[in-house]
């Protein structure tokens, strides 16, 4: 079976500062070894499939997204798109792929949303009126219409990434690459993307996105498949459902308490497999999620809680979502 | 794989490709030019300034020798043809800086500045060819300069009120077209070294600022160095690796005749000059496109055509 993307043992591994000759090294710079940002992904995404990548940041899903779109040399191991081999053969690659990231600043400020766009569509060969009727249908779909005029250094990061997204599809990719696409957007215009790029994967026939996200709901809600990657490492990899599933035999408790700070005691508690902890200074309050083997261990932890003089605001017996899955796996949260 | 829209790979595809990546990365160069009316102040005016300074000095070295040939009025003749071809030179050299800048500053460092700015890995995601980039960004940069430079000329004769007497115009702009295509093959050769030192190589552009101003004689006959004993030569051998010495030199034969300043001032003829720029263009294109395609090679082993924070 061919793969829209197919990785084979996948290995990344980013070189450590050199030392100057002539400077005096700053303070930790000569620990700064080499780092591995990969390490030995095997993943084979479907064409017509919406697949995630969730992890943490600094878990190697930019670099992933990096190699596949001919970017950066993999270490060792192998990566196809579209059947054909990233190191050796990017030029079928490239005419069939796209990328949007997060947070993007790409194009001229002095260029207008729709020349830019427009601009970026010369340099994959797509006929100026196909790509300015193009560029008019997304901006209506986008909701961009009225700033397609508008220069681009006047607009709001939301319409910038609108742009942005306008952008990926307007060279009509076999295989988009989208990198936090929602990153720092406001719901509304989140919303407006997901629900575009959802559509047009179902729509299209043949289409594939690549998607990595730190966002639970947005790959809950979104992908066919997702893969969970920690420290280079894919960790899990299936469907939303079925990487639920797989703790669902565990029980998820979620309490708010009075700041908590000596956590040390839960991790050696009888029946408590995971847990993580997160704090809100600004209300005082701590959070905790415990996957627990069942619900033997509760009396503990909250008599654990309110021995060092804690207040429990509120318990929650909680369906898992994929965070309970992240956090059953390593061990902590994203956060 | 088996669905997907197919794709062309033809030569005529390929063609069409990097024209339209051409016409696309020019133009944000040929309309920025018109969006940024400030320029008109900052690379319009200011250089005037930089060039009244020469002339004036030249003029006031004329009527210190006009003073002295009082009486003679063969060699006042001769002193103000010269004093003229020196001001007409300076006036050439402030119109040939704009596109030197615009080369240091705007070619070799642009790829360093995309990739600052997060457009570097679009264009190296993109299937056009690299040289289509770097031809856009030399086109745009040639025409969006060129705007710059013949307003340059223009208040320069007005203000100066330089006689220039072109006898040959079609090798004129022979001369000017093959010294800007080699003047923006060298710039787009140091782009892709500029890829590759990154922030390093700014000192490099500021290296090669004023001491090729000097050099390639922006404002001065640069065959002048030749008769100076000792350095001149080195100097002028040095800066002749730079396509504008013999640019400069040929434009100023052509526009103030070969017997300007006794015809004791110059290189080489026009027709030699040519050639020799001739080949720098062919050769700077060439190097370009292999330092090119070798440095995106180590760069993407190496992480480097994207910032750290993308």
């Amino acid at each position: 079976m061919s793969y829209a993307v197919e990785t084979r043992d996948l290995s990344r591994v980013f070189a450590g500062k050199k030392k100057r000759r002539f400077r005096r090294p700053k303070e930790n710079e000569e620990h700064l070894g080499p780092v591995t940002a990969l390490d030995g992904v095997s993943i084979q995404i479907r064409e017509g499939e919406l697949f995630g990548m969730l992890g943490p940041n600094g878990a190697g899903k930019t670099t992933l997204i990096k190699i596949l779109a001919t970017l950066l040399l993999p270490t060792s191991g192998q990566a196809f798109v579209a059947g054909h081999d990233v190191a050796k053969d990017p030029f079928p690659i490239r005419q069939r792929i796209n990328m949007v990231s997060g947070g993007e600043t790409s194009g001229y400020g002095l260029l207008t949303a729709r020349e830019n766009v427009w601009m970026f569509s010369q340099f994959y060969g797509v006929p100026s009126k196909v790509s300015k009727g193009r560029i008019d249908e997304l901006m209506h779909t986008f909701g961009l219409w009225d700033k397609r005029d508008a220069k681009v250094r006047m607009l709001s990061t939301g319409q910038r990434q609108k742009m942005n997204m306008i952008r990926g599809f307007v060279t009509d990719p076999d295989i988009l690459f989208l990198d936090e696409p929602t990153l720092g957007l406001d719901v509304n215009a989140a919303r407006v993307i997901r629900e575009y790029v959802m559509n047009w994967v179902r729509t299209q026939g043949g289409k594939t996105v690549l998607l990595t996200s730190h966002y639970m709901a947005e790959a809950d809600q979104m992908c066919d498949r997702i893969a969970i990657i920690d420290n280079g490492k894919i960790l899990a990899c299936d469907t939303p459902e079925n990487l639920k599933r797989m703790i669902r035999t565990e029980t998820t408790f979620r309490l708010e308490v009075d700041s908590i700070r000596d956590t040390t005691s839960f991790t050696a508690m009888a029946g408590v497999k995971n847990f993580s902890h997160k704090d809100d200074i600004s209300k005082n309050r701590s959070f905790l999620t415990f996957i627990l083997e069942d619900e033997g261990p509760v009396a503990e932890i909250l008599s654990t809680i309110t021995s060092q003089g804690k207040k429990v605001h509120s318990l929650q017996k909680s369906e898992p979502t994929l965070e309970d899955v992240f956090i059953s796996m390593v061990g902590r949260g994203f956060e | 794989m088996s669905a997907g829209t197919v794709r062309r790979t033809d030569l005529r595809y390929r063609i069409a490709l990097n024209l339209r990546a051409v016409v696309g990365r020019s133009y944000p160069r040929i309309i920025g030019a018109n969006r940024e009316p400030s320029w008109i102040f900052f690379e319009g005016l200011l250089p005037l300034l930089g060039i009244a300074a020469y002339v004036f000095i030249y003029q006031s070295f004329g009527a210190r020798a006009l003073e002295a040939a009082a009486g003679d009025p063969a060699a006042q003749a001769a002193i103000k043809a010269n004093t003229n071809a020196l001001v007409a030179s300076v006036v050439l050299g402030g119109t040939m800086v704009a596109f030197w800048l615009n080369v240091l500053w705007s070619m070799a460092s642009q790829l360093y500045w995309e990739k600052e700015i997060g457009n570097l890995q679009l264009y190296m995601m993109a299937p056009m060819n690299r040289m289509a980039l770097l031809g856009g960004m030399a086109v745009g940069g040639m025409f969006m300069t060129s705007v710059r430079a013949v307003s340059t000329l223009v208040a320069g004769i007005v203000v100066f009120g330089v006689v220039f007497q072109v006898a040959d115009p079609l090798m004129l702009l022979a001369v000017f077209f093959v010294a800007l295509t080699a003047l923006y093959g060298l710039g787009m050769m140091f782009a892709s070294l500029y890829l590759l030192w990154g922030r390093e190589a700014w000192n490099l552009s500021a290296l090669m600022e004023e001491p090729i101003f000097f050099s390639s004689g922006f404002y001065f006959p640069v065959g002048g160095l030749f008769r100076v004993p000792g350095w001149g030569p080195v100097v002028a051998i040095l800066g002749s690796f730079v396509p504008a010495t013999f640019g400069l030199d040929a434009l100023r034969q052509l526009t103030l005749s070969r017997t300007a300043f006794g015809g004791q001032l110059w290189i080489f003829d026009v027709k030699t000059e040519l050639y020799i720029l001739v080949f720098m263009a062919v050769l700077f294109l060439i190097l370009a496109r292999y330092s090119l395609r070798y440095l995106e090679l180590l760069a993407k082993r190496e992480g480097k055509l994207t910032s750290r924070h993308q």
